[in-house]
């Protein structure tokens, strides 16, 4: 009796256990090549955004 | 009786939920990751001007190539060829690092898939990226 509720419980538990760990989490990957990205170009400070395009000079005064 | 199933599923329930907690978020703090993070972070401000100038592109599989060498100088070319096998280098090690620290190492090719995406993504306009389609500039 006692080894068959043990079965039991074995066979509801280990599943459990299995069937979360086996899929790719996808989201969770996401998010942590996100934060990776983020510290590699170092996109955080939003600094990455100003492009340094040649400064034209400025209009040449009358003369 | 009863009390030993009924500690048992309390038991089984605490540890399926640590699962759960654990697959929420991946390990990515580990030193190995860290230190690779580092050094492609290090590169990054050399390659920089090469991904502007389209002389490197970010590819499908989440690595980067050089896409167009004309775009380069040539006394630089050797030296971009260089920086670009080492970038390769740090992420394949890089993907298979997460996939390791979070106990599946099969998970290498998904990941590394992931990244391609969000590094495509993020990348800034006037980049190189390569897609089913071939090559777009963003």
């Amino acid at each position: 009796m006692k080894n068959w509720m043990l079965g039991l419980a074995f066979v509801c538990v280990i599943p459990a256990c299995v069937t979360i760990n086996i899929y790719f989490p996808a989201a969770a990957a996401e998010k942590a090549a996100d934060k990776i990205i983020d510290e590699v170009w170092q996109l955080k400070n939003g600094a990455e955004k100003h492009t340094d395009k040649q400064q034209e000079p400025a209009a040449p005064s009358a003369q | 009786m009863k009390k030993i199933l009924l500690g048992l599923m309390l038991l089984g329930t605490l540890i399926g939920s640590q699962f759960v907690a654990a697959a929420a978020d991946l390990e990515v703090n580990t030193p190995a990751i860290t230190a690779i993070k580092n050094s492609m972070q290090a590169r990054h401000t050399q390659l920089g001007p090469f991904y502007s100038s389209g002389a490197i592109g970010l590819t499908k599989d989440g690595l980067i190539t050089v896409k167009d060498a004309n775009a380069v100088p040539l006394a630089q070319r050797g030296a971009l060829t260089g920086l670009v096998k080492d970038e390769n280098a740090d992420r394949s090690k890089l993907y298979k690092e997460i996939a390791v620290a979070n106990g599946h190492p099969e998970w290498q090719a998904e990941i590394q898939s992931t990244f391609a995406g969000r590094w495509i993504d993020k990348a800034q306009s006037g980049w190189w990226v390569q897609d089913a389609g071939g090559w777009t500039q963003k």
